[in-house]
C-alpha cells in the first residue's frame, strides 16, 4: 500500500499537470469558435444531467483538423519549423561539441569556471538576453558598427529579421543543452583509450574519430534532442530576431490565439505539434534507456 | 627457436654475450616532471624475446620507463633506442611496440573481436587477412565464442584476455604489460601467469612487464629489474635475485628475509664474517667482494634455509641458540619466529612432513637454528 502510494506520486503529477491540460486542449481542438466567455461552443452544462452531456459530445467534430489541412499556412510553418529546428540543432552541435571538448581537455582547476560560464547566462532573464541581440544585430547594431569600423563592409549586413537572425538566437539560447550533455560523456571517457588507439596506430585525429566520437555519441544525442524539442515549438525568438517571413508554428500557434481569438484552431495547432513532437521524445527516452544501461 | 639456436645457447642468457645486440637501450635516460625525478639517470639494456620484468613500489618509476618504451612520455636527458633505431621523435602509432594497459583500455562500444582487429585495420590489410589473424589471435587466448560481445559482457580475466590478444595482433617486436594481472584474483592470476609465459614463448615477442608483485615478476620473468627511487637498484635472474641480492633493499622486497645487523671480522675466498651479537659465534656467509675488517654489514639469510632443531647441530657453519616466540603453521609448511637472548627475532622454516602432532617443537621452547656458509649473503649497503 505504502508503495504504491510512493508510485502514485508522480503518475498523479502527470495527470494533474499533462494530463488534464492536455484533454481540455484537446477539447477545445474539437468545439467551434464562438463571439463568447470562453470563446468557443459547445461548453459542458451538467445541469442538464446526461442530455447535456451527449448534446455536448455531438457538438464535437474534426472540423478544425481538416481546416489545418486545407490552409496551406499550417503544414508550411509545420515544415519551416521543422527545418528551423533541424538546422539549429546541427548548428548548436558544430558549435557546442568543440566548447564540450575544449572543457574536457582543459587543466582540472580550470573546469567549474568553464562550467560557470556555460551556466551562467541562466541567470539573467531569457527574454531580455534574446532581447538584447536585436542591438547587436540590428542595422545600426553593435556588429554591423564593428565590421564597418574596421573596414570590411561598406554597407550594414541585414541579419535582424531574418532566420539568421533565428538561428544565432537559438544556437545561443539552447548552447547549454548541447555543451552538458556532451561535456558529461567526454569527461567520462578514460584517457588510457585514447593512448590505446594511438598505441594500435591511429594519429590523434583517427583516434578522435574512432573513439572519442563514438563514445560521447549518447550526449550527442541527448543534447540535439534537448535543443531539437524545444527550438520546434519556439515561440519568443522567432517573434523578437525573425523578420516577416520566419515561419514557425509557434508564432502561427500565437496569432491563433491572441489576434484571432479562435482557440479551437490554436488547439488543433498546439494537438497536431504535440504529436509531432512526441516522436523524437520518445526516441530521446530510448536513448537514455540505452545509456543507463551502457553505464552498468 | 630453431635448432641451431638451440645448440649454440642451451640456456637463455643473452645478457651475458657480448656480441649480442640488446633490442632496448637505455642510455643515462632521465625523466623530471617538474621537479620531480621520476627516473635519474638510468642505462640498461633489454635482450630480443626477454621476458623483463620492472619490479618496484609504486612511484619508483617503472611506470614512467614503460610509458617511454611506449612513446607517451620522452625523456627530459638521454636516449632510448630499439632495434637500434633512436626513438626520441617517434610517436606511439609509429613505433612496432604495443602495450597492454593497467585498466585493459578496452574499445567498450567495440565487440571483442573489433577491438582485436583495430590495430589491423590501422595498418589498411585487406579484411580476409584481418579476419584470419583475429581468429588466430582469438585461439591463442581461447576466446573464440566470445568474438562478438562487448567487453561489459565478459569478465574480467576474459577482458585480460582480450587486452592481451589486441595488443599481440599486430605482432609487435617488443609487447609492454602495464600490471597485466592486478585486476585479477589470486587463483586467476596464477593461472595466467603460466599462460603469458607460454604465449610469449610461442609468439617469440619481447616482453617488458611491470609489477609491484615480486612472486609475479619471479614467475615469469627471465629477468628482474629492481627499482627504487627512479633507479634500478639491480638486475639479474630471478634466482640471483632471491639468493644473491645485491643490497638489503632488494634482499627485504623480494620474499621473506632475516636481515641481522653485525661487523665484519673476516673476509675474503668468497665469503665474510660478521659478529653479531655476544655469546653467540660468528656468522659466515657469501661475500664475492673483500669487505675490510669492522665494516658494519648485514648478514641476509631466508627463513626456508635456516634448519631449526632442538638439540645443537653437529658440523654445521652457522649455529645459534633462542627460543621459540611463535609458530604460524601454513599447513605445506610452518614458520618459527625465534628470538635471541640479544632480543633479535629470526624466522626459520620447515616443511610440514609429519603430522601436527609427532614434531616435538612448541612455543617457549630453547632451540637452535643453523644454515649452512652459503645460506645467506653479507650485504653492505
Amino acid at each position: 500500500m505504502k508503495r504504491f502510494a510512493l508510485i502514485s506520486i508522480p503518475y498523479l503529477w502527470l495527470l494533474a499537470l499533462f494530463l488534464v491540460p492536455f484533454l481540455i486542449v484537446l477539447k477545445i481542438s474539437l468545439s467551434d469558435t464562438e463571439l463568447a466567455i470562453p470563446p468557443y461552443t459547445p461548453t459542458l452544462d451538467i445541469a442538464q444531467g446526461w442530455a447535456g452531456v451527449r448534446e455536448w459530445w455531438a457538438g464535437l467534430d474534426m472540423e478544425n483538423f481538416v481546416w489545418l489541412t486545407e490552409d496551406d499556412l499550417y503544414w508550411k510553418a509545420y515544415l519551416s519549423s521543422l527545418k528551423i529546428a533541424i538546422i539549429s540543432t546541427l548548428l548548436t552541435l558544430m558549435v557546442g561539441y568543440p566548447i564540450a571538448y575544449g572543457m574536457t581537455r582543459a587543466p582540472d582547476e580550470w573546469r567549474p569556471t568553464l562550467m560557470m560560464l556555460i551556466i551562467l547566462p541562466f541567470w539573467t532573464s531569457f527574454l531580455i538576453r534574446v532581447y538584447s541581440w536585436k542591438a547587436i544585430l540590428s542595422n545600426e547594431g553593435l556588429l554591423n558598427q564593428l565590421l564597418i569600423g574596421i573596414g570590411l563592409i561598406d554597407e550594414p549586413l541585414v541579419i535582424l529579421n531574418t532566420n539568421i537572425a533565428v538561428y544565432i538566437g537559438i544556437v545561443y539560447t539552447y548552447l547549454p543543452f548541447m555543451v552538458l550533455p556532451i561535456y558529461a560523456a567526454l569527461e567520462r571517457l578514460d584517457e588510457s583509450l585514447l593512448e590505446a588507439a594511438e598505441d594500435l596506430g591511429c594519429s590523434r585525429f583517427t583516434a578522435f574519430w574512432l573513439v572519442t566520437f563514438p563514445l560521447s555519441k549518447q550526449g550527442v544525442i541527448a543534447g540535439s534532442f534537448l535543443v531539437f524539442i524545444p527550438a520546434m515549438g519556439e515561440y519568443v525568438i522567432p517573434a523578437l530576431l525573425g523578420g516577416s517571413k520566419t515561419l514557425m508554428i509557434g508564432k502561427v500557434l500565437f496569432e491563433e490565439f491572441f489576434a484571432n481569438r479562435d482557440w479551437p484552431v490554436a488547439s488543433a495547432v498546439a494537438v497536431v505539434l504535440l504529436l509531432i513532437l512526441i516522436i523524437p521524445i520518445v526516441l530521446f527516452q530510448r536513448n537514455e534507456e540505452k545509456q543507463r544501461e551502457a553505464g552498468k | 627457436m630453431s635448432d641451431a639456436a638451440k645448440a649454440s645457447a642451451p640456456v637463455f642468457e643473452p645478457w651475458k654475450n657480448p656480441s649480442e645486440k640488446p633490442l632496448i637501450r637505455f642510455e643515462n635516460v632521465t625523466k623530471r616532471f617538474g621537479d620531480f625525478t621520476a627516473i635519474d639517470d638510468l642505462t640498461i639494456n633489454i635482450y630480443e624475446r626477454e621476458f623483463f620484468a620492472l619490479l618496484g613500489p609504486s612511484g619508483c618509476g617503472k611506470t614512467t620507463m614503460m610509458r617511454m618504451l611506449g612513446g607517451f612520455e620522452t625523456p627530459t636527458e638521454g636516449a632510448i633506442t630499439i632495434d637500434g633505431q633512436n626513438m626520441s621523435a617517434v610517436p606511439p602509432n609509429k613505433r612496432a611496440v604495443n602495450m597492454m594497459f593497467q585498466s585493459y583500455a578496452l574499445f567498450p562500444h567495440l565487440s571483442v573481436a573489433e577491438n582485436i582487429a583495430f590495430g589491423l585495420k590501422r595498418d589498411k590489410l585487406p579484411a580476409d587477412r584481418i579476419a584470419a589473424r583475429v581468429e588466430e589471435m582469438l585461439s591463442l587466448v581461447q576466446l573464440n565464442k566470445f568474438a562478438s560481445r562487448k567487453p561489459h559482457q565478459i569478465s574480467g580475466g576474459q577482458r585480460q584476455r582480450v587486452a592481451l590478444a589486441r595488443s599481440l595482433a599486430k605482432a609487435p617486436k617488443l609487447l609492454l604489460l602495464d600490471e597485466p594481472l592486478g585486476a585479477l584474483d589470486k587463483k586467476l592470476r596464477q593461472d595466467t601467469q603460466f599462460e603469458l609465459m607460454d604465449i610469449q614463448e610461442t609468439t617469440g615477442t619481447t616482453f617488458v612487464i611491470v609489477t609491484h608483485d615480486q612472486e609475479e615478476a619471479m614467475t615469469v620473468a627471465s629477468r628482474i629489474a629492481v627499482m627504487d627511487h627512479g633507479k634500478i637498484v639491480q638486475v639479474d635472474t630471478p634466482a640471483k635475485i632471491y639468493e644473491e641480492p645485491g643490497s638489503v633493499y632488494v634482499a627485504d622486497f623480494i620474499g621473506d628475509v632475516n636481515l641481522i645487523k653485525g661487523m665484519v671480522v673476516k673476509s675474503g675466498n668468497d665469503h665474510a664474517s660478521i659478529s653479531w651479537a655476544e655469546g653467540q659465534q660468528d656468522l659466515i656467509g657469501i661475500a664475492h667482494d673483500e669487505i675490510p675488517h669492522g665494516t658494519d654489514a648485514t648478514l641476509a639469510v631466508r627463513p626456508e634455509k635456516v634448519t631449526i632443531s632442538t638439540d645443537r647441530p653437529e658440523g654445521v657453519t652457522n649455529a645459534l641458540s633462542g627460543k621459540v616466540l611463535d609458530i604460524a603453521y601454513l599447513g605445506n609448511m610452518s614458520t618459527y619466529v625465534i628470538e635471541t637472548a640479544n632480543g633479535t627475532l629470526i624466522k626459520a622454516q620447515a616443511a610440514n612432513t609429519r603430522r601436527i602432532s609427532r614434531r616435538a617443537i612448541t612455543w617457549d621452547q630453547q632451540v637452535w637454528l643453523s644454515f649452512t656458509d652459503t645460506a645467506g649473503v653479507v650485504l653492505t649497503s
